[in-house]
């Protein structure tokens, strides 16, 4: 299994002095579906921007797909890491669904036939096709998280990076959601509060806390830690049996 | 205050509209370092912001609402030039998709709401500022004055428009008292809504003020005193000999005595209450009218101190 | 509030006027207006004739009648004002109904209502008739700056959920019992709008940041430019066009 992730020693501070990543080492294989645990403020989110090149290494290096991430390959990059941000409201800034979802390939250099294409693709792989004229502030909740992914997978990623993809969704468009992503041919790294999603989702899991990666193993396994789940301030929901699933 | 087609002649809407392109394109390209890249989504968020503040009617007194202008508070949170960008598309927006203001008046809204609250009100937030060290106080203090007086100097620039281009057979400098004194009010309201929004911003994130930038910086540029000292100055001769003027001039007062009386009544009978009736017995006392007057004589000033400033500026490099 | 729904402002179908590019709706309606004002206030028959005309292109267009009263609502604040023209004018004045009205008032105020109502309606069939990213579209190709269309790009995207947000915190303080009544009351009110610009500015750190995500480099993308026709052109000229020959006729005749 080729690496499509690597984090190493990665090390960053905000201006102002908080140290939000202190030696961050992580390796994602390709068509991996890894989730990321931890509590609020531990990292998660700024390790993440690092994947993108919106913040950028060093200290420490990444690398995606054998290629470091440095000024010279930071759209190419962009364009392979698609980053779904956990308000749809936040991704979804074109008048409409169709705008919207050829930004990304548009900047890219795709144009023409190609883009319509790309755009078609992508909303039906998200089963949202019919909307694509809408406006995105006139879908429900759920439409524009999927609208959000196709927004990347236009994109053609290899890698997708979800923020709490799972958060505020009512139940049937949290098992849409999941449905859609199971069947996504991309390496996937999930942060999530949500941890049964992240069991039906992802073999993998790893645990940020204070900006160090301080559990890395099979999601059931970390689970099923106790005691590692309360020093982390992770719970399962009430009446939740890992056995039983 | 939206003009609508047809109030101002075409030939002064058109003059209007080649200022306001003008001055707007003087803005963008002011701005365009600001506005290349990270502060376009910035730029329309705020614009929205502007936008949801316009439609927010405050009570002036009870029985009297005005709503938000927001240009001077633009100004004062993202610095004059992107703040005349960001207000224009409110105002180009509100013409072309909710036929708020006429589309042949653009450039006369532009002016008016974009262009002259924005710059005068940042003119006045720092000439307010400049005789005092950097604090939250001067910063709020000078918040209020920037943000009622550019709703009055607003509202003057829309008497020398319909002085140049309106229609109807109305004393203007009545109507010049008349929407002076009632826009005096109504930025008062303005006012205090602005040192609210500015007071909430410094608390939470003071980095967005960008009229309180020096707060952090030390050592910013200041207006000097010299120059403070002169456009003191003049605006107090420009008060005093406009107060003297209004005075002397009765019958406009009268006339505005008789409107705010008539304003008062306004809710039930707008019409069957004529103006020329003897009713103003209620309206505002000679005292009051002067007031009013001096509010005027502070528009004249602020007119005549830019003018100083600019040509301060021009002789003395920085 | 009727500025918090943009969706409240478009009328859907598929008519004509629907299909015509924005761009060339956007000139037709900027022509039109100059003609309406241009035209002198006492060809009464001219502004006869354009309400006519409006009536068509709503007709076309199927927008209800309804629809445009309820949206000319915007106009009532000038219109007091020009009600307001007869009786505070100076003379000559005519007598009516045993109330003294100004000449020149009474003339103003038909002007400010013909001319604005005309203004006001156009806007309003632009609006009913053309999607807003249309419209955007079209004052792209029009070479309004872009920085400016791509900020009110923006700024429509956002309205509704800035005014959503506004809505939230008032309803918060209404459910605490908070109903300003007087401008020093009102301190709660401000504090929360000042709350709202600093969620704004937050997003739009936010959104770019998503746009950087995707490839952003300082520049939008333009998307697809729509095909003209000359019938187009001429369909869209129809309306300024007449304007412009009827105003022209009424400068000389009354002029």
């Amino acid at each position: 299994m080729s690496t499509s992730i690597s984090v190493t020693d990665l090390t960053f501070s905000y201006p102002g002095g908080l140290k939000a990543l202190d030696g961050v080492n992580l390796q994602i294989g390709a068509g991996e579906r890894v989730a990321m645990f931890g509590p609020n403020g531990a990292g998660k989110t700024t390790l993440v921007l690092h994947l993108n090149g919106i913040h950028m290494p060093p200290p420490g290096r990444v690398v995606v797909g054998g290629t470091p991430l440095d000024d010279t390959s930071v759209m190419d990059i962009r364009r392979r890491v698609g980053m779904v941000f956990q308000d749809p409201d936040d991704q979804l800034f074109m008048p409409t669904v169709r705008q919207d979802v050829a930004f990304g390939p548009a900047n890219f250099g795709v144009s023409g036939d190609e883009l319509d294409q790309r755009v078609l693709d992508a909303l039906g792989a998200v089963e949202m096709v019919h909307a694509i004229d809408r406006a995105p502030h006139h879908l429900s909740l759920g439409e524009r998280r999927r609208v959000a992914v196709a927004t990347v997978l236009a994109s053609k990623p290899e890698i997708l990076v979800l923020d709490e993809p799972s958060s505020n969704l009512d139940p049937a468009s949290r098992r849409e959601l999941a449905t859609i992503l199971k069947g996504l041919d991309v390496t996937m790294l999930m942060v999530t509060h949500d941890l049964p999603y992240a069991l039906e989702l992802c073999e993998r899991a790893v645990i940020i806390d204070a900006g160090k990666l301080v559990a890395d193993g099979g999601t059931r396994e970390l689970l099923g830690d106790p005691d590692m789940m309360a020093v982390h301030r992770l719970e399962l929901p009430y009446g939740f049996d890992l056995k039983a699933v | 205050m939206h003009i609508p087609d047809g109030f101002i002649d075409g030939t002064t809407s058109l003059g209007a509209g080649v200022i306001a392109a003008g001055g707007v394109g003087g803005a963008l390209r002011q701005s365009a370092a600001r506005l290349k890249d990270r502060q376009i989504p910035l730029a329309g968020l705020v614009a929205a912001f502007v936008f949801v503040l316009q439609m927010l009617n405050f009570p002036v007194l009870p029985g009297m609402s005005g709503h938000l202008l927001g240009g001077a508070l633009a100004a004062i949170l993202m610095g004059p030039s992107v703040a005349v960008v960001v207000v224009s598309v409110v105002i180009i927006l509100q013409a072309m998709l909710f036929a708020d203001g006429g589309v042949s008046a653009l450039g006369l809204n532009l002016i008016n709401m974009a262009v002259v609250t924005t710059l005068s009100g940042w003119f006045m937030f720092r000439l307010v500022r400049a005789p005092f060290r950097p604090s939250r106080r001067a910063v709020l203090g000078a918040s209020f004055v920037a943000a009622t007086l550019s709703v009055v100097v607003s509202a003057v620039m829309f008497v020398v428009e319909y002085a140049i281009g309106g229609v109807g057979g109305v004393n203007l400098f009545n109507v010049l008292l008349l929407m002076a004194g009632s826009h005096l009010l109504i930025g008062i309201g303005e006012g205090f809504i602005t040192v609210a929004v500015v007071g909430a911003v410094l608390q939470a994130r003071p980095d967005l003020v960008f009229g309180a930038s020096d707060l952090r910086a030390e050592g910013s540029p200041r207006l000097p005193m010299k120059r403070f000292w002169i456009l003191a100055g003049v605006a107090a001769a420009m008060l005093v000999s406009l107060t003297v003027f209004a005075s002397s001039n009765p019958d406009g007062l009268q006339w505005v005595a008789e409107q705010t009386g008539l304003a008062q009544e306004a809710q039930g009978s707008l019409i069957a209450t004529s103006p020329l009736s003897n009713y103003g017995a209620a309206g505002l006392s000679d005292g009051a009218g002067r007031i009013v007057a001096a509010a005027v004589g502070m528009v004249v000033t602020f007119l005549l101190g830019w003018l100083t400033f600019t040509i301060l500026r021009r002789r003395s490099p920085v | 509030m009727s500025g918090g729904h943009a969706h409240a402002l478009h009328i859907h179908g598929h008519s004509v006027v629907h299909r015509l590019p924005g761009h060339l709706k956007v000139a037709a309606l900027f022509l039109f207006v100059v003609a309406v004002v241009a035209t002198p206030a006492r060809a009464v028959w001219a502004f006869g004739l354009y309400a006519s005309v409006l009536g068509l292109v709503a007709g076309l267009a199927g927008v209800p009648v309804r629809f445009i009263a309820r949206r000319m609502l915007v106009e009532v604040p000038f219109l007091a004002f020009a009600l307001l023209l007869p009786l505070v004018g100076e003379g000559p004045f005519l007598e009516f109904g045993g109330v003294r009205l100004s000449e020149a008032g009474v003339l103003a105020a038909w002007t400010i209502l013909a001319k604005g109502s005309c203004g006001v309606v156009g806007s309003i069939l632009l609006a009913a008739t053309t999607e807003i990213p249309n419209i955007l579209a079209g004052l792209n190709r029009l070479r309004a700056p872009k920085a400016i269309v791509a900020i009110a790009g923006f700024m429509v995207r956002y309205l509704e959920v800035i005014s959503g947000e506004m809505a939230r915190m008032r309803v918060a303080m209404a459910a605490r019992g908070y109903e300003p009544k007087a401008f020093w009351q009102v301190k709660a009110l401000a504090t929360s709008a000042g709350a709202l610009f600093i969620r704004s500015y937050e997003r739009g750190e936010r959104v770019y940041m998503a746009m950087v995500a995707r490839g952003y480099a300082g520049s939008m993308p333009t998307f697809g430019d729509v095909l003209t026709s000359t019938a187009d052109v001429v369909r869209a000229l129809a309306l300024p066009g007449l304007a412009v020959i009827t105003a022209a006729v009424a400068l000389v005749v009354s002029g």
